[in-house]
């Protein structure tokens, strides 16, 4: 890694010209809400004054880019008695700019599932492959979880990394791109003074998280608590509506579905994002449904959330960004979610291990 | 029709309108881009809105709109004696539809506001599963053209027919679309079945629950939320009675 540092005024030169030559997204503002609140999502930026450089957090996260909500796996056409599959990985480079660590870090647990397992995908490899990630660090929002997760700072997974010490931008420069590109504009080598702005715009970040989730022994509570009441308690409160998974940086479950062409001379395979909270999502064929309850189906969303799943190898996946939660119309979030069932488990304890009678 | 080695029988098809716009009829000479071939998988007997010919053996008959009067009840039953499937096409053939608001009134103050003085028969309202039996319905206002060409490709193909079991919510999100709720007003994405693509919420307008019910919904968790956001009542009811499309599913608490 190597550290530079940047006026504000010189990073807009410095973006712009990024901005102009290449496919890029960013946060920008797209609502204010009722409460008269900003809203924003990852879309095209061509400028930096495109660029919501001072947003919160986008709604949803910027996991389509590289796994999009419907994707063509493969064509099929047909041919008298036979049959021609056509299968192309597309993906082109892009520039994205602004994600938090949080969201750099989902990218980096999407990496290790989608490429690093027995089956890596080439569709999501040709997508990812030639990312420019530039992160921007922030104040947390006062639902944000992700120091409890650990993932508030981060050191790989980004091209470029953003500290915003008043005037200027401390960076953490993680490859060779970055570092050529950077070259054409004005940086310096950071001063004591720089590095001290540094750890102090650390610690106050660190210091401003109002929210925390307990997860300590989490995976081990989450197998101890697998028939708990917790879950039927929640999970007559969710509508299965799958926006939780939608928004959510680190779900990837999708669905296949092939489809004949109108003119029955071609076909189709889809693949469409899914969500373990959907009423169909552990339906096979037949109709038997693995999980036709509510609260079973949440349930799972946690299990791999904060428990991990062997193809992960037992990890939790969840980052603590709480789009789930801020999305979620029921009200359902992790930070409530757990610490209920915590609570449960404390209630077990002390229900369970009363101490022997006195002789 | 002959692909791969197998033989595709085309559709003998009807299409009927009851009481209705015939908004859902007119669709299916939308989407150009497709029209030769989607009408390629159908031998037409009988569809005033494409063509003159009428013919009485068709296999599939189409039932656009609800039932009002009585000689609609004769015409639907002897359609039924004759479809092999009969499809209730369309909100107001599924569920009543817009029509069905009717029914809130009595029907002589009906009459005389909308045909003063003039003598005119009519029933409230009813869905064609009310009258009939339906095989397969196809639910939207208007139907969705692309998931209509998907359903008779299937038909066609002998593959099996579905439609989606998510709510809006689902597709309204892979839009990237802003909440409703988070402006401040009541949607019925968490309830109606997807489908869409989530075409009104795309555009700014609360979902009116046109593709009725989705699979298993969760009526009192929905109530409940319209509650926590202190928003009317009285908005989400009317909403709700707009397509009469979630009938059956207490709502007595709002
Ligand atoms: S937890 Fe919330 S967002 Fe997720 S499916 Fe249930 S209601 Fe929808
Ligand atoms: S939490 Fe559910 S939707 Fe998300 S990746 Fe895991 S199983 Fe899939
Ligand atoms: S589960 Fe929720 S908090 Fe965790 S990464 Fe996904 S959206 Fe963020
Ligand atoms: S706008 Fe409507 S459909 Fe979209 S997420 Fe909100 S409630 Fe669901
Ligand atoms: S968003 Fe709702 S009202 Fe609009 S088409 Fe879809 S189901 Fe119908």
């Amino acid at each position: 890694m190597i550290y530079k540092v940047i006026a504000k005024s010189e990073f807009k030169r410095f973006t712009d010209a990024l901005l102009r030559d290449n496919t890029s997204f960013g946060p920008r503002q797209v609502d204010t809400d009722s409460q008269g609140k900003a809203v924003y999502q990852f879309l095209p930026v061509t400028s930096s004054d495109d660029v919501a450089f001072d947003y919160t957090a986008t709604a949803s996260s910027a996991k389509h880019f590289f796994l999009p909500f419907r994707e063509e796996l493969s064509r099929f056409v047909f041919q008298d008695q036979e049959w021609d599959q056509q299968i192309s990985y597309e993906g082109k480079p892009i520039v994205l700019i602004g994600l938090r660590a949080c969201d750099i870090s989902a990218l980096n647990i999407l990496d290790d599932v989608l490429l690093k397992g027995h089956f890596p995908s080439p569709y999501y490899l040709a997508k990812r492959k030639n990312t420019f990630v530039i992160g921007m660090d922030h104040l947390p929002l006062p639902d944000c979880f992700c120091k409890s997760m650990s993932h508030h700072t981060i050191s790989t997974g980004f091209n470029l990394f953003c500290s915003d010490i008043g005037e200027d931008y401390y960076l953490s420069i993680n490859s060779s791109k970055a570092f050529n590109f950077l070259k054409e504009f004005n940086t310096r080598d950071p001063l004591d003074d720089d590095n001290c702005r540094l750890v102090e715009r650390r610690k106050i970040i660190s210091d401003s998280f109002l929210s925390e989730v307990d997860v300590t022994a989490l995976p081990s509570i989450l197998d101890i608590e697998f028939d708990s009441p917790v879950w039927e308690k929640w999970g007559n409160k969710c509508l299965n509506c799958g926006t939780c998974a939608m928004v959510c940086p680190t779900c990837y479950c999708y669905s296949v579905e092939e489809s004949f062409d109108t003119n029955l001379k071609g076909a189709t395979r889809q693949k469409q994002l899914y969500s373990c909270n959907l009423v169909d999502f552990a339906e096979v064929a037949g109709g038997h449904n693995f999980r036709p309850k509510n609260g079973d189906r949440l349930k799972y969303r946690y299990y791999h959330q904060h428990r991990g799943f062997a193809e992960n190898a037992n990890q939790q996946i969840c980052v603590g960004c709480n789009r789930c939660g801020r999305a979620c119309l029921a009200g359902i979030n992790p930070k409530d979610v757990i610490n209920d069932l915590r609570m449960e488990k404390e209630s077990c304890l002390t229900n369970i291990s009363s101490s022997p009678d006195r002789i | 029709m002959k692909h791969w080695g197998f033989t595709f029988e085309k559709l003998k098809i009807a299409s009927f309108d009851f009481t209705c716009c015939e908004g859902c009829q007119l669709q299916l000479a939308n989407r150009e881009s497709t029209l030769i071939d989607f009408l390629e998988l159908l031998d037409i007997r009988n569809f005033r809105e494409l063509s003159s010919e009428q013919h009485n053996d068709y296999d599939i008959a189409l039932i656009e709109g609800s039932i009002s009067r009585q000689d609609e009840v004769e015409r639907l039953q002897a359609i039924r004696r004759q479809a092999k499937t009969l499809v209730a096409f369309g909100s107001c053939a599924c569920f009543g539809g817009v029509n069905s608001l009717k029914n809130k009134f009595p029907l002589k103050e009906l009459v005389a506001e909308v045909y003063p003085g003039m003598q005119i028969e009519t029933m409230p309202v009813r869905k064609i599963s009310d009258v009939v039996k339906v095989d397969l319905s196809i639910p939207g206002c208007p139907v969705n053209k692309e998931e209509v060409e998907r359903i008779m490709v299937n038909l066609a193909t002998g593959s099996l027919v579905t439609l989606p079991k998510h709510p809006v919510c689902f597709e309204c999100k892979a839009q990237l679309n802003t909440c409703l709720f988070e402006l401040g007003e009541i949607c019925l994405g968490p309830i109606t079945r997807g489908g869409c693509n989530a075409v009104c919420t795309t555009g700014k307008t609360p979902c009116l629950g046109c593709r009725g019910p989705s699979e298993e919904i969760n009526m009192p968790a929905f109530v409940e939320l319209v509650k926590a956001r202190e928003l009317s009542l009285d908005d989400l009811q009317e909403k709700i009675a707009f397509y009469n499309a979630f009938e059956g599913f207490s709502n007595h608490e709002a």
